[in-house]
């Protein structure tokens, strides 16, 4: 079989990355923003497939493991404050909640 | 008991403590029974001390109370020397001071300080005291900067009036000039003949340095320095009138009697340095001269009561360092001690004149007062007569062998002599011009004034009086203090003899005709340009005031504006401003906004891996 080539999945990786940032950096609404943090940290976690594959190694795959339980872990905490943010502001709008400060 | 000469300064000392550590909570009787008492009992400690010495059986009298510091092979001991000079210098000072803290507990009894004033009182005979029992000149040098602060302290007693305060700063600050100087010269004395001993230094100084040489010309020079200001000699002698603005008790016990006199306790005590030096010495004579004659003219113009007496003070201290230049260093002393006495008379008198006329200073708004103030007119009459001179009162014995000894120095001795006999006769002029324009003539003022007197107030002028007349007579016994170096009897002419008793009299008679009989008219005299001009010059203290203002003290002031900053400081603000602009810049970067920090975050790693990337 012939497999994707080592550079291919790297450029994708690296897409993936910055259309995730420039997700979290344009987006004003704080679920996009939090979709698009996830688009960056699986873009990294693919980045670590390809790498694992290439080399032949397992750490690539554990380190994409921890990845998504980090991930997991975080859409829950976010989430839930996300919904408390909704409730007591009635908005999820970041630039009117960057209020909160002080 | 007083057989110790520690008693002398303990007995000031411990009525200070009481009064300054009850801070005046006492009632007024006890503070001036321990004010007044203090003193006392240290006159009799020191008669009792000095009868040996007066008596011949004892030259010296040493005693060590302790070690006072031992820093390697320096060693200063709190140590007490009574010799014949010391003797002269505490019986003046417990004596005529006791006198006047006996006047002063009733001049001040109205004041609501009483217990503050004899407080620094106490302070300042002890640490006068000190001053002129110390073995070494570093107690001297503590007693010095003792009497100094007490004679701040008191000057700006009434510290509610800026004036006051001001006058007090000017005297501390211009002595202060001096004591540098005074200091300096001790470093000296102290590093090249490794002792501060006042006796030994003295036989080092003469076995190890000659006639003439460097060492003792500068040492000489440098304590002359601490001298000049201390007792208000040219050219620092501008503080002294200014000093009338403590309570008058003040003036007569530091300002007159004792401390302003201890810069001739200081050359006659170091009198063998000045010995080596003798065209230190002869400057000694010059300074004197000249003081005397410029006070003198100052005193004629004047009309505060105090001025007039404050500037005839400068003038009779000039008298004292004339004698110490011609080498007349007991005749000196003499003049001291019998100066001690009119001059402390005339101030306490003044002060019962002030203090009965509401406190008028102005002699031109007295006139005719002696049958108002008996007392005082008697004792200012007796305090005038001896302060001119006039035969057989005290101050003519002291003047005469002042005037006498330098008429016998070569060359310039004709000169000084001339000198004195004028400031001589400004003397009579101007003390009985106060006189005359005070106690006769019509009353200018004050019309219905009852003399204020007590107990208290009138026994110390009483005693003074007598001492002003007979206090010539009394021998001081300085011989074996300065036995090598003075000659005895001094032989001159007749005529110059007359010439030395006619001038104050001629003074004197020209007072009463100006101002007694008025025969001749001051306004007539004061009618032309010139006179004026002099006559406000003169008034001025010879402008040394205004000098001393353009050159030294607004040169100071615009120093102080300039450098308000402080450009030392400035290289350690700089680093303070420097950070607190690095914190303005990054305050503004924590604007809340979170896509402003994604950008941060993002442009931050962008720039790290370009620079990677570089290097």
């Amino acid at each position: 079989m012939e497999s994707i080539p080592f550079e291919h999945g790297l450029m994708l990786a690296a897409t993936l990355f910055c259309l995730g940032l420039i997700g979290v950096m344009t987006r004003r609404n704080i679920v996009f923003v939090l979709m698009s943090l996830e688009i960056m940290l699986n873009a990294s976690g693919l980045a670590f497939i390809v790498s694992g594959s290439r080399w032949g190694g397992a750490d690539g795959q554990v380190m994409f493991l921890m990845i998504l339980t980090l991930a997991a872990a975080e859409v829950a905490v976010g989430l839930g404050l996300i919904i408390q943010l909704y409730k007591r502001f009635k908005t999820i709008d970041i630039d009117v909640l960057s209020a909160l400060k002080g | 008991m007083f057989e110790s000469l520690g008693w002398l300064p303990t007995f000031p000392l411990l009525g200070f403590l009481i009064l300054f550590l009850s801070g005046g909570g006492l009632p007024k009787r006890l503070i001036a029974v321990i004010g007044a008492g203090s003193i006392g009992l240290a006159f009799v400690a020191a008669i009792v001390v000095a009868l040996p010495i007066i008596s011949g059986d004892a030259e010296v009298i040493v005693h060590e109370v302790y070690t006072w510091m031992a820093v390697g092979s320096f060693n200063s001991a709190f140590g007490m020397y009574l010799d014949g000079l010391s003797v002269v210098m505490i019986l003046v000072i417990t004596g005529v001071g006791f006198l006047i803290h006996l006047y002063s507990t009733g001049f001040m009894i109205d004041d609501p300080s009483y217990s503050r004033f004899f407080a620094i009182m106490n302070l300042f005979v002890a640490a006068m005291l000190v001053l002129v029992l110390a073995d070494n000149l570093l107690l001297l040098y503590l007693g010095w900067e003792g009497v100094g602060l007490c004679s701040y302290l008191l000057i700006g007693f009434w510290y509610q009036d800026p004036a006051n305060g001001y006058a007090a700063r000017k005297a501390f600050v211009t002595t202060r000039v001096g004591d540098t100087s005074m200091a300096i010269g001790l470093f000296l004395i102290f590093t090249q003949l490794g002792s501060l001993d006042i006796q030994e230094s003295m036989a080092l100084a003469q076995g190890e340095w000659g006639l003439d040489s460097g060492y003792a010309v500068a040492a000489a020079l440098l304590l002359l320095g601490g001298a000049v200001g201390k007792s208000a000699q040219l050219p620092l002698q501008t503080w002294l009138p200014d000093a009338m603005a403590g309570p008058t008790p003040i003036s007569a016990l530091i300002h007159a009697a004792t401390m302003v006199t201890a810069g001739v306790y200081l050359i006659a005590r170091t009198h063998a340095l000045f010995e080596l030096a003798p065209d230190v010495q002869l400057l000694v004579a010059l300074i004197g001269l000249a003081t005397l004659l410029i006070a003198g003219f100052t005193a004629m113009t004047q009309h505060d009561i105090k001025r007039i007496l404050a500037y005839s003070t400068i003038s009779q201290i000039g008298y004292m360092f004339l004698g110490l230049g011609v080498g007349a260093w007991s005749a000196s002393v003499f003049h001291l001690m019998t100066h001690a006495f009119f001059k402390a008379l005339l101030f306490l008198a003044a002060g019962t004149v002030i203090l009965s006329l509401h406190h008028e200073h102005d002699i031109f708004k007295m006139g005719g007062k002696w049958r108002q103030l008996p007392v005082a007119f008697a004792s200012f009459l007796i305090g005038s007569l001896a302060l001119a001179a006039f035969p057989y009162t005290s101050g003519y014995f002291s003047k005469d062998e002042i005037l006498l000894a330098a008429l016998e120095l070569e060359h310039a001795g004709f000169w000084l002599w001339l000198g004195g006999v004028v400031g001589a006769f400004f003397t009579g002029i101007y003390s009985f011009r106060l006189v005359f324009v005070v106690f006769f003539g019509e009353s200018a003022g004050h019309h219905e004034a009852r003399e204020v007197t007590g107990f208290s107030m009138a026994a110390p002028l009483l005693v003074l009086m007598v001492l002003a007349l007979a206090g010539g007579l009394i021998h001081v016994p300085t011989e074996s203090v300065f036995a090598a170096s003075e000659h005895g009897e001094h032989h001159v002419s007749a005529l110059m003899h007359s010439i030395m008793i006619a001038v104050p009299l001629l003074g004197i008679a020209l007072s009463y005709l100006f101002y007694g009989s008025r025969t001749l008219s001051v306004e007539r005299l004061m009618s032309n340009t010139i006179a004026q001009g002099l006559h406000k010059f003169w008034f001025a203290g010879w402008g040394f005031d205004g000098l001393y203002r353009r050159l030294l003290i607004t040169p100071y002031v615009w120093l102080a504006a300039v450098n308000k900053r402080d450009v030392v400081d400035t290289a350690a603000g700089l680093l303070v401003t420097l950070s607190e602009a690095g914190n303005s810049l990054l305050t503004r970067s924590q604007s809340g906004s979170l896509r402003w920090y994604i950008l941060s975050v993002v442009g931050g790693t962008v720039l790290l891996i370009t620079l990677g990337g570089v290097l």
